[in-house]
């Protein structure tokens, strides 16, 4: 889990330490200008680096996610 | 009364008649007020929270500052991105120690923590003092769509005051439910809005994507990056770390995190939410469109490129869908932080000072302080003068403040006394208000420095002065149970 866990400081390397070096209009990405295009891919990637996360997590075996019963 | 107004006028309506039927059947205590009486599903708490987070600030602020200052826009992508990953571990912490505690907000939340009920109080100060801001930002946003919208009949001062009622009578009566269920309604909107926006007129203006931008970078070269001097590399990083630390120290984020009914909730989102922040780019897409299509807004009118392109684009009907959307996005949060504001009044100030009030007045003087809030935030947004990303710049500069002891506070043992957070959070707060009030940037107060450094976001000089102080006074007063006798 440890490392697992390390995974989630990859978004942080990847926009604060990626945007000096990527911080270009061209070449376009998918038409888009290449530090925008970057930092769309981070989102996502967050997304699945957070997927991973979730599943790797036993804190989120113990129960189901939304246990309680409802109002 | 053209068309766009009365679509405006009858959404207005909508959200007010879906805020009061939310209710319902409800005994409206402070707890059911406040927090939803801590039973709001994955769903709820999602609409709750991406709801407080695209505001008018995304929709026209994040339109208006692509098409005023360009490349630095893409900051807004990334914070909330960071926000998110750090919230899967923070969040769950502080839920599960409110709901033991039965606490209410976020200065009762530190009051606990620290065994300190002065401290609680300047965490309610400081709330307050950012909220205001924010809910500035709103109103702003509010008049800009109504004034626009209504091609001029309606001033946009007169807009101002009718959306500061319409939010100030549905808070009154059905409190965080009304903001849930109209969070519903207006994240759907929202969310076919901009994609439809951000879709149509880059294709329908330029012929799509790559076009538009490359006659853009032909037109401004550079500008769809960050420049090497003012927003530049080091302005970005400073400001994505400062707004996402700060992110959920806002206190009706932090408000909204009570509402839930379990901690895994805040694991799931944060796997989701990132997700959401791509509609922000077709945002910044319909501000981008802008740039070439109606040049010479500038200043704080930079805000106003959306509407102007639609104005220059569509029939007045679908300009009056627009504006429902941007209505909706200013009411939900405006809510939110109304509410927010006259809980921490009255449930943190008001009781600070008696002692033996009951939860009954305290309940009925949240709700009358709903509009003494509205009334100040009328005032100030009347005053004018500042873009719609400077005023949240200035608001998160200041619950940042709040990050260091927040954090040590969720320790298992916390080292730090009240006395080193009291005095970090003093001083860190009184340094950005400092800063704002002299209008100072790193570059005016040390002009000695580097260019790279002088860029920084004053916010985070704030908050180095803030650890400092903790640590020394931390230090100086250590919580030192071991202490030979």
């Amino acid at each position: 889990m440890v490392l697992v866990r390390s995974l989630a400081l990859l978004p942080f390397i990847g926009i604060l330490v990626g945007t000096p070096f990527l911080n270009r209009v061209t070449p376009l990405v998918f038409g888009l200008p290449l530090l925008f295009a970057w930092l769309l891919l981070w989102i996502v990637l967050t997304s699945v680096i957070m997927l991973v996360i979730y599943r790797c997590d036993p804190a989120n075996r113990a129960s189901p996610p939304d246990a309680g019963a409802r109002p | 009364m053209n068309a766009a107004l009365v679509i405006i006028g009858l959404t207005a309506l909508a959200a007010l008649l879906l805020g009061l039927r939310a209710r319902a059947g409800r005994d409206m205590n402070l707890e059911q007020w406040a927090v939803g009486g801590r039973h709001f599903g994955t769903v709820l708490v999602f609409v709750l929270m991406a709801g407080e987070i695209y505001t008018t600030f995304t929709f026209l602020g994040g339109s208006g500052y692509a098409y005023g200052h360009g490349g630095p826009t893409y900051y807004i992508l990334a914070y909330g991105c960071l926000a998110y990953i750090i919230s899967y571990w923070m969040l769950p912490p502080i839920w599960r120690y409110a709901r033991e505690r039965q606490l209410i907000s976020q200065p009762d939340f530190f009051a606990a923590k620290y065994t300190s009920p002065a401290l609680g109080l300047v965490v309610a100060l400081v709330g307050i003092v950012a909220l205001i801001p924010y809910l500035v930002l709103q109103l702003k946003g509010l008049g800009i769509i109504v004034e626009t919208a209504s091609y001029g009949v309606i001033p946009s001062a007169a807009a101002i005051w009718i959306g500061a009622a319409v939010v100030t009578g549905y808070v009154m009566v059905s409190g965080v439910h009304g903001s849930a269920w109209t969070a519903v309604a207006k994240d759907t909107l929202i969310l076919a809005v901009a994609i439809f926006l951000g879709v149509y007129l880059p294709i329908h203006l330029y012929g799509g994507y790559g076009a538009m931008f490359a006659a853009i970078d032909a037109a401004k070269p550079g500008f769809l990056a960050l420049p090497a001097k003012g927003e530049s590399v080091t302005w970005f990083d400073s400001t994505v770390l400062l707004t996402a630390l700060g992110f959920f120290m806002w206190p009706h984020s932090f408000g909204s995190v009570f509402t839930a009914r379990a901690e895994a909730v805040f694991r799931r989102n944060a796997i989701v939410l990132p997700l959401y922040q791509l509609i922000l780019a077709f945002i910044f897409f319909v501000g981008f469109a802008a740039v070439l299509k109606v040049p010479g807004l500038t200043g704080p009118n930079i805000d106003l490129s959306l509407f102007r392109l639609s104005i220059a684009t569509f029939d007045p009907w679908f300009v009056g869908v627009i504006g429902a959307a941007g209505v909706l996005t200013a009411l939900v949060p405006g809510s939110m932080i109304m509410m927010t504001a006259a809980t921490l009044l009255s449930n943190n100030i008001y009781r600070m000072m008696h002692a033996d009030a009951t939860e009954a007045r305290i309940g009925a003087l949240a709700k009358l302080f709903v509009p003494v809030v509205a009334l100040v935030a009328v005032y100030f947004t009347l005053q004018g003068g500042q873009t719609i990303v400077a005023l949240l710049l200035m608001g998160y500069s200041f619950v940042t403040q709040l990050f260091p002891s927040l954090v040590m506070s969720l320790l298992s043992h916390n080292p730090l006394s009240k006395a080193g957070a009291l005095a970090g959070i003093v001083v860190g707060v009184a340094t950005v208000a400092a800063i704002t009030l002299s209008h100072s940037t790193i570059a005016t107060l040390f002009p000695g420095l580097p260019e790279v450094l002088r860029d920084l976001n004053v916010g985070i000089v704030a908050l180095l002065l803030n650890v400092v102080a903790t640590v020394v006074v931390g230090l100086a007063t250590r919580r030192v149970a071991a202490v030979p006798a």
